[in-house]
C-alpha cells in the first residue's frame, strides 16, 4: 500500500481550500486574490509532481475515504494516465493563472478566481475518481463552474454561447444518468474496479453494451467528437482568453479522459464491439472539424474547430485498442493540451497587440514582433506534425500502430487531416504575420505585458521538450499503456479490502 | 402599513422567523439518524432569512453571504482534514463525547457533525443569496 495515501486527496483539496478562500476574499485586491491564485496553481503542480513521481515508484496509489473500504466508499485512484493528467492539468492551470492574473478579469467582479479553482478541482476529481457516480458529480462540478465563467462577462453572445453549452451538457448529463442506472441495475456497483469484474459475467448481456453506447455519447458530447461538437465551436471563442485557453485545454479532454477509462476497465470485454464505433466516431471527428476550421478566419474560431478535428486522433487511437495506440493517445492528450492552451494564449496576446484577432484585420505582425511570430509557431507547427516537436512524435506513433494493423483508410484520413491542419495554421501565418496590414485603418500597436508573454513562453518551452526527450515521454505513456491494457493492477489497487486504518 | 392585509404578513413573520431559525437548527442536529441533516436545515434558514427581508427589504442579512458561502466551504473542508492529523486517512469519522439536548436527545459530537455544520453555512448562504437576487431584480423591475 502507498506510504501517504493522503497525497493524491491533495489536488481535489488544494483547490477547494484555495476557492473557500478566493470566496472570502472577493473585496480584497485584485493583486491578492491572483496571488493567491497563483500559488495555489504553484502547489498544485508541486503535487502533481510528487504523485508522478510515486506512481512511478509505485504502481496505483488508491486512496479510501473515510477509511471505507471499495466498493461501499468513495475511492481515489491514480494510475500512470491520471498522475499524467494531473501533471498536465496543474501546469496549463498555472499558465492560464499567470496569464489571467496579466490579462486583468474585472469583467467578472471577484468571481474569477474562486470559479477557476472550483473547475480545476472537478477536472482533477475527474480523472482522480475511481467510480462512475462520483466521475459524474465530478463532471457536474466542471459543469457549473464553467458555465458560469461562460456567462458571468454578460452580454448577448455570452449569454447565448452559456446557453447553448449548458443545454448540451445537460442532454450529455442525461445520458450519463441513465447509463449508470441501468449498470446498476445490472450490477449492483458502480466502482470502475468493482465494475470491471462483475461485467465479465454478463458478457452475452445485450443490455451492458447500450450502457457503452450511453456512456459514449455521453462523453462524446464533452468530449465534442462527431457528430456532437457543435455546441463547441459556438461557444468557446466568445469567452475571454484565460477561459477559452483553460477550456479549450482541459474540458474536452476531460470527455477523452473518461472515454478512455471506461472503455479499458469497464468494458475491457466489449472492445471489439467498441473498436468498430469508436473508428469511424473518430476518423468523422478529424475530418469533419479540420474542414471546419478552414472555413473560418477568426482566431479562437479556428482553434476551437481543430479542438474537435485533435479528438478524432485521440479517439482513434483508443478504437485500435493496442498497447502501442494507447501510448499514443496518452501522449496525443498530452502534447494536445499543452499546445491547444498555448494557441489560445498566443491568439489572446495577438488579440492585445493588435486590438483584434479577426484575421482580416491584422497583418504585418513579423515585421513589428518577430518574438511573437516565433512564439506562434512552435505550437502551430507541433500541432501541424512538423517534427521534431510533439505533434509529430504523436501522430508517428498512432500513424505506425494503424500500419501495423492495416487500417489504410484510417491512416490516409489521418494524413490529409494533417496536412489541412498545417495549411489552418499557415493561414494564421499567413495573414496575421506575413501579409501587409489592411490599408487604411491603422492597427493600434499596444504593448504585452510579460507576465502575458511568460505562460505562453513556458508552454512553448514544454512543447519542445517533448520534441527533444519524446522517449522520456514516451516510455511513461508505455507504461500508463500497459496499466490500460492489463487493469488487474488497478483493479487489486482499489479493491483492496484492508486499506491501512480501517476503523 | 395601515392596511390591515399589509399588516398580516409582518406580523406572522414575527412569530415565523423565529420558529423557522429554530426548526433549521433542530434539522441541522437531528440529521445524522434521522431525515434533516445540513442541506435540509439549509433551505430552511434560507428561506427564514428571506421571509424576513419579504417583510421589511431594510433588514437584507448584514454579514455578506459569498463570504459566508467561503467560510462554510473551509468549515466542511476543516472537518474533512481533521483526521489526517490523527493519522487516518481523509474524511475518516472522528467521534467526541455525546451531549444531551432537549427535543433531540442524544447528540454525537465528532468530524461528520461539523461537517454538516459546513454545509448547513453554505447551503443558507447560497439559498439565501440566490433568492435575494432575484427578489431585488423583480423589485428594481416594479418600480
Amino acid at each position: 500500500m502507498p506510504a501517504d495515501p493522503p497525497l493524491i486527496a491533495l489536488p481535489l483539496v488544494l483547490p477547494l481550500l484555495t476557492a473557500g478562500i478566493l470566496l472570502c476574499l472577493r473585496h480584497a485586491h485584485e493583486n491578492l486574490r491572483h496571488g493567491v491564485n497563483i500559488a495555489s496553481c504553484a502547489g498544485l503542480l508541486a503535487v502533481a509532481v510528487m504523485i508522478v513521481a510515486r506512481v512511478s515508484d509505485a504502481g496505483v496509489l488508491a486512496l479510501h475515504s473515510g477509511s471505507w473500504p471499495a466498493p461501499i466508499g468513495i475511492t481515489l485512484a491514480a494510475d500512470h494516465l491520471t498522475a499524467a493528467m494531473v501533471l498536465i492539468t496543474a501546469v496549463t492551470g498555472l499558465a492560464v493563472a499567470v496569464y489571467a492574473a496579466a490579462a486583468g478579469t474585472g469583467k467578472f467582479r471577484g468571481y474569477f478566481t474562486p470559479l477557476y479553482q472550483a473547475l480545476l478541482m472537478g477536472v482533477n476529481g475527474s480523472f482522480l475518481t475511481a467510480d462512475l457516480f462520483n466521475l459524474y458529480v465530478w463532471f457536474e462540478v466542471m459543469l457549473m463552474s464553467s458555465f458560469v465563467l461562460v456567462a458571468l462577462p454578460g452580454g448577448r453572445a455570452q449569454l447565448e454561447a452559456a446557453v447553448k453549452y449548458l443545454t448540451l451538457n445537460f442532454i450529455a448529463s442525461a445520458f450519463f444518468l441513465v447509463g449508470l442506472g441501468v449498470l446498476y441495475g445490472i450490477t449492483g456497483t458502480l466502482n470502475m474496479a468493482d465494475l470491471s469484474v462483475k461485467l465479465v459475467a454478463e458478457q452475452q448481456n445485450d443490455l451492458v453494451l447500450s450502457t457503452a453506447v450511453l456512456f459514449l455519447v455521453a462523453f462524446g458530447i464533452k468530449a465534442g467528437v462527431f457528430p456532437f461538437y457543435f455546441w463547441l465551436p459556438s461557444s468557446y471563442h466568445v469567452t475571454p482568453t484565460p477561459v477559452a485557453a483553460i477550456f479549450a485545454g482541459l474540458l474536452t479532454k476531460v470527455g477523452v479522459y473518461a472515454c478512455v477509462r471506461v472503455f479499458t476497465l469497464v468494458y475491457s470485454a466489449h472492445q471489439d464491439f467498441l473498436a468498430m464505433i469508436l473508428l469511424p466516431i473518430g476518423v468523422l471527428t478529424m475530418i469533419t472539424g479540420v474542414f471546419g476550421a478552414a472555413s473560418q478566419f477568426y482566431i479562437p474560431r479556428i482553434l476551437s474547430f481543430h479542438i474537435i478535428s485533435q479528438i478524432g486522433y485521440m479517439i482513434v487511437g483508443l478504437g485500435f485498442f493496442t498497447r502501442g495506440a494507447l501510448a499514443a493517445t496518452v501522449f496525443y492528450i498530452v502534447h494536445h493540451i499543452l499546445v491547444k492552451t498555448n494557441l489560445f494564449l498566443i491568439g489572446g496576446i495577438i488579440g492585445r497587440r493588435t486590438g483584434t484577432q479577426a484575421l482580416a484585420k491584422t497583418g504585418g505582425l513579423y515585421a513589428k514582433a518577430p518574438w511573437l511570430a516565433v512564439l506562434f509557431l512552435i505550437p502551430a507547427m507541433s500541432l501541424g506534425g512538423i517534427p521534431p516537436l510533439s505533434g509529430f512524435f504523436a501522430k508517428f506513433a498512432l500513424v505506425r500502430e494503424g500500419l501495423l494493423l492495416g487500417q489504410w483508410a484510417v491512416i490516409a484520413a489521418a494524413l490529409a487531416v494533417g496536412l489541412l491542419t498545417l495549411y489552418s495554421m499557415i493561414k494564421i501565418w499567413n495573414e496575421a504575420f506575413w501579409k501587409n496590414p489592411p490599408a487604411g485603418d491603422r492597427l493600434p500597436d499596444r504593448k504585452v505585458p510579460a507576465m502575458m508573454l511568460a505562460p505562453a513562453v513556458a508552454l512553448a518551452a514544454c512543447t519542445v521538450a517533448f520534441g527533444l526527450f519524446p522517449g522520456v515521454f514516451m516510455d511513461f505513456s508505455l507504461r500508463a499503456a500497459d496499466q490500460l491494457m492489463d487493469p488487474s493492477s488497478y483493479i487489486e489497487a482499489v479493491l483492496d479490502a484492508n486499506p491501512p486504518d480501517s476503523p | 402599513m395601515n392596511d390591515p392585509r399589509q399588516s398580516m404578513l409582518p406580523a406572522a413573520c414575527r412569530l415565523v422567523v423565529p420558529t423557522m431559525a429554530v426548526l433549521s437548527v433542530y434539522l441541522l442536529l437531528r440529521g445524522h439518524n434521522l431525515p434533516g441533516g445540513g442541506f435540509i436545515g439549509g433551505l430552511v434558514m434560507a428561506s427564514a432569512l428571506v421571509l424576513r427581508t419579504m417583510v421589511d427589504p431594510k433588514r437584507e442579512p448584514k454579514i455578506d453571504l459569498i463570504t459566508l458561502s467561503g467560510a462554510g466551504l473551509l468549515v466542511a473542508l476543516a472537518s474533512a482534514a481533521m483526521p489526517l492529523f490523527t493519522g487516518r486517512t481523509f474524511f475518516t469519522g472522528l467521534w467526541g463525547g455525546e451531549i444531551w439536548l432537549p427535543a433531540i436527545g442524544k447528540l454525537k459530537l465528532g468530524t461528520p457533525l461539523l461537517f454538516d455544520i459546513g454545509v448547513f453555512i453554505v447551503v443558507t448562504a447560497v439559498a439565501a443569496k440566490l433568492l435575494l437576487v432575484l427578489m431585488a431584480q423583480s423589485r428594481t423591475r416594479d418600480n
